[in-house]
C-alpha cells in the first residue's frame, strides 16, 4: 500500500508546505490515476452510518419506484432476482477520504429498473429503511452508472454495508449509494437528501472534490 | 448559500466555513501515550457546533498531499481557536505527522467546521457514549454544556482499554462513568469490561433524551444496539464511526 510515486504533482496554489512532511502512504503508480484528489487508498471497507444499523429481512424487503413516472413499480426480493443480474467491478470513494480500489458488487442496473417505470422528470430521491434519503438526478443514474446491489465480492451484502440491498453509484461519493435502499421517487425538482441537508455537497463528484456545501 | 459565500467582497466571505486556511499551533498537550491535543489559532475562525469536524491537509515539497478529518474537542466559546485531539495511528500518515513532527508555533492547513448531524444544539437530556478516541467530539459537547448550561442533564459513558488510555482524565470529574476493558487502575472499584446496559442505566439519563455514540465501528454497533434495547428510539441515537483511517 505504501509506495513512492503517486499523488498529484500539483504545486500548492498558496505555496504552503507542511514543514517536515514527506508522505508515507503514497499510492502505487499504477493505481494513482484512479485516486481522486484528497483521497487515500484503503484496503478495508470502513462503515459510515448516521444511526443504528437497520435489520431488514429479505422477506420484508422490496424496492419501489414511484412519483413522476409512467407506471409505478415495486419488486419483491424474489421478483428482483429474476431481473438481469450483473457483476460490477468498480472503485468507490467515501467523502471521509478513503477510497477502495478494485472491488466488485453484484446487482441490477437502474437502466433495467427504469425501463419498467418510464421516468417523466429529471430528479430522484432515494430513500432507505431507517429513514435515510439522498438525491440524485436521472442523468446520474442512467447509462450504466447506478445499480441496486445485493452482493459484494460474490457474497450476500453484509447488513452493516447496507444489506440486503443498497445503491451503488460509484461515480459519486459513497454517501449517494444509499444503504438499506427501499425505493426511489422521481420528482420534478431537486431537493437535498439527508447528508445534502447536513453539510455535504448536493452533487458529490469526487473528481471535482465536491465534498461540502461550499466546494 | 453557495452564492452568498462566493460573492467576492462581503465580510461574510471571510468568516464562511469551508475555506482552506493556515492556522498556528499554539499549544500541544499529551493526553495519553498515543493521543495529543493541539490548540490551533485560526485567522478565519467561525463558531462551530459541538460535534463538528475540521479537515486537515498536509502538503509535501513535491506537491503530494494527504487529507484527514478530525473532530473538534473544544467549545465554540473558545474564540479564534480550535482544539483537535489526534490519536496516533501506527500505519497512518497524518496522525503520525502531528505526533512526531508538529511543535508549538508550527503552521497547519485546515478547513471547517463541517457537517451538522452529529452535533448538539441544546437538546436534553443527553447521553454521551464514547469508546477510545471516540470521546473527542463528545468532549466538545460536554465542555460546551459546562460553560453554557451546567445544570442540563448530560452524562458521558466512556469505555477505554487501560488506565493510561483515558483522554481528558483530569477534566471528566463527576460527568463521566468509566469502564476499563483490559487493565483498570490499581485502585479501581468501578465497572470493568465492555459497556453493558447496567453501566448505561447507572449514568442516570432518561431514555427520552438523545444519545450520541462515537467510537470504532464495532463499539458503535454494540452500543447503539444496547440503547435500542433500553428503549431509545432509533432517531434519537446519533452515531459517528471511525474505521481504519489515519
Amino acid at each position: 500500500m505504501i509506495a513512492e510515486g503517486a499523488g498529484r504533482k500539483l504545486r500548492p496554489l498558496n505555496g504552503f508546505i507542511s514543514r517536515g512532511f514527506r508522505g508515507r502512504r503514497r499510492t502505487p503508480e499504477e493505481l494513482a490515476d484512479r485516486l481522486p484528489p484528497g483521497q487515500y487508498s484503503e484496503t478495508g471497507f470502513p462503515v459510515l452510518t448516521a444511526g443504528p444499523t437497520p435489520d431488514i429481512s429479505t422477506d420484508e424487503w422490496s424496492f419501489r419506484i414511484d412519483g413522476m413516472v409512467g407506471q409505478e413499480h415495486e419488486w419483491t426480493w424474489e421478483e428482483f432476482h429474476k431481473l438481469p443480474f450483473e457483476q460490477i467491478p468498480c472503485d468507490i470513494h467515501c467523502v471521509t477520504k478513503w477510497s477502495k480500489l478494485g472491488t466488485t458488487f453484484g446487482g441490477v442496473s437502474m437502466d433495467v429498473l427504469l425501463e419498467e417505470v418510464e421516468p417523466l422528470d429529471a430528479f430522484a430521491m432515494f430513500y432507505s429503511y431507517g429513514g435515510y434519503t439522498t438525491n440524485l438526478t436521472i442523468e446520474d443514474i442512467t447509462g450504466g452508472k447506478a445499480w441496486v446491489v445485493t452482493e459484494h465480492e460474490g457474497e450476500p451484502l453484509p447488513r452493516q454495508h447496507g444489506g440486503p440491498a443498497r445503491m451503488l453509484v460509484p461515480g459519486l461519493y459513497f454517501w449517494k449509494s444509499a444503504k438499506w435502499v427501499q425505493g426511489m421517487r422521481v420528482m420534478d425538482h431537486d431537493e437535498p437528501g439527508f447528508w445534502e441537508s447536513n453539510g455535504y455537497h448536493n452533487h458529490g463528484d469526487p473528481w471535482k472534490e465536491q465534498r461540502y456545501w461550499t466546494d | 448559500m453557495d452564492r452568498l459565500i462566493e460573492s467576492p467582497v462581503t465580510p461574510v466571505e471571510q468568516r464562511a466555513p469551508g475555506r482552506w486556511q493556515i492556522g498556528t499551533v499554539t499549544s500541544i498537550k499529551t493526553e495519553t501515550p498515543h493521543v495529543k491535543s493541539f490548540r490551533i489559532e485560526l485567522p478565519m475562525w467561525v463558531p462551530h457546533l459541538p460535534g463538528q469536524h475540521y479537515d486537515v491537509r498536509l502538503t509535501a515539497p513535491d506537491g503530494y498531499r494527504a487529507q484527514r478529518s478530525y473532530s473538534i474537542a473544544s467549545s465554540p466559546l473558545d474564540e479564534g481557536e480550535i482544539e483537535l485531539t489526534i490519536d496516533r495511528l501506527e500505519d497512518g500518515e497524518v496522525s503520525p505527522y502531528f505526533h512526531d513532527v508538529v511543535v508549538e508555533g508550527d503552521q497547519v492547513e485546515v478547513r471547517g467546521p463541517f457537517t451538522s448531524y452529529f452535533v448538539w444544539r441544546g437538546e436534553k437530556p443527553v447521553l454521551l457514549v464514547g469508546g477510545g478516541s471516540g470521546v473527542v467530539p463528545l468532549m466538545a459537547i460536554l465542555r460546551h454544556r459546562r460553560r453554557t448550561m451546567p445544570d442540563l442533564p448530560m452524562r458521558l459513558v466512556y469505555s477505554v482499554r487501560q488506565a493510561d488510555d483515558v483522554i481528558y482524565a483530569d477534566e471528566l470529574r463527576g460527568d463521566a462513568v468509566l469502564t476499563f476493558t483490559r487493565e483498570p487502575p490499581a485502585d479501581w472499584s468501578g465497572h470493568r469490561g465492555r459497556i453493558d446496559p447496567e453501566l448505561i442505566a447507572g449514568a442516570g439519563i432518561d431514555d427520552d433524551g438523545i444519545a450520541f455514540v462515537c467510537g470504532s465501528n464495532g463499539f458503535v454497533e454494540a452500543a447503539s444496539e444496547m440503547l435500542l434495547g433500553l428503549g431509545y428510539e432509533p432517531q434519537r441515537i446519533r452515531t459517528e464511526r471511525f474505521g481504519p483511517t489515519g
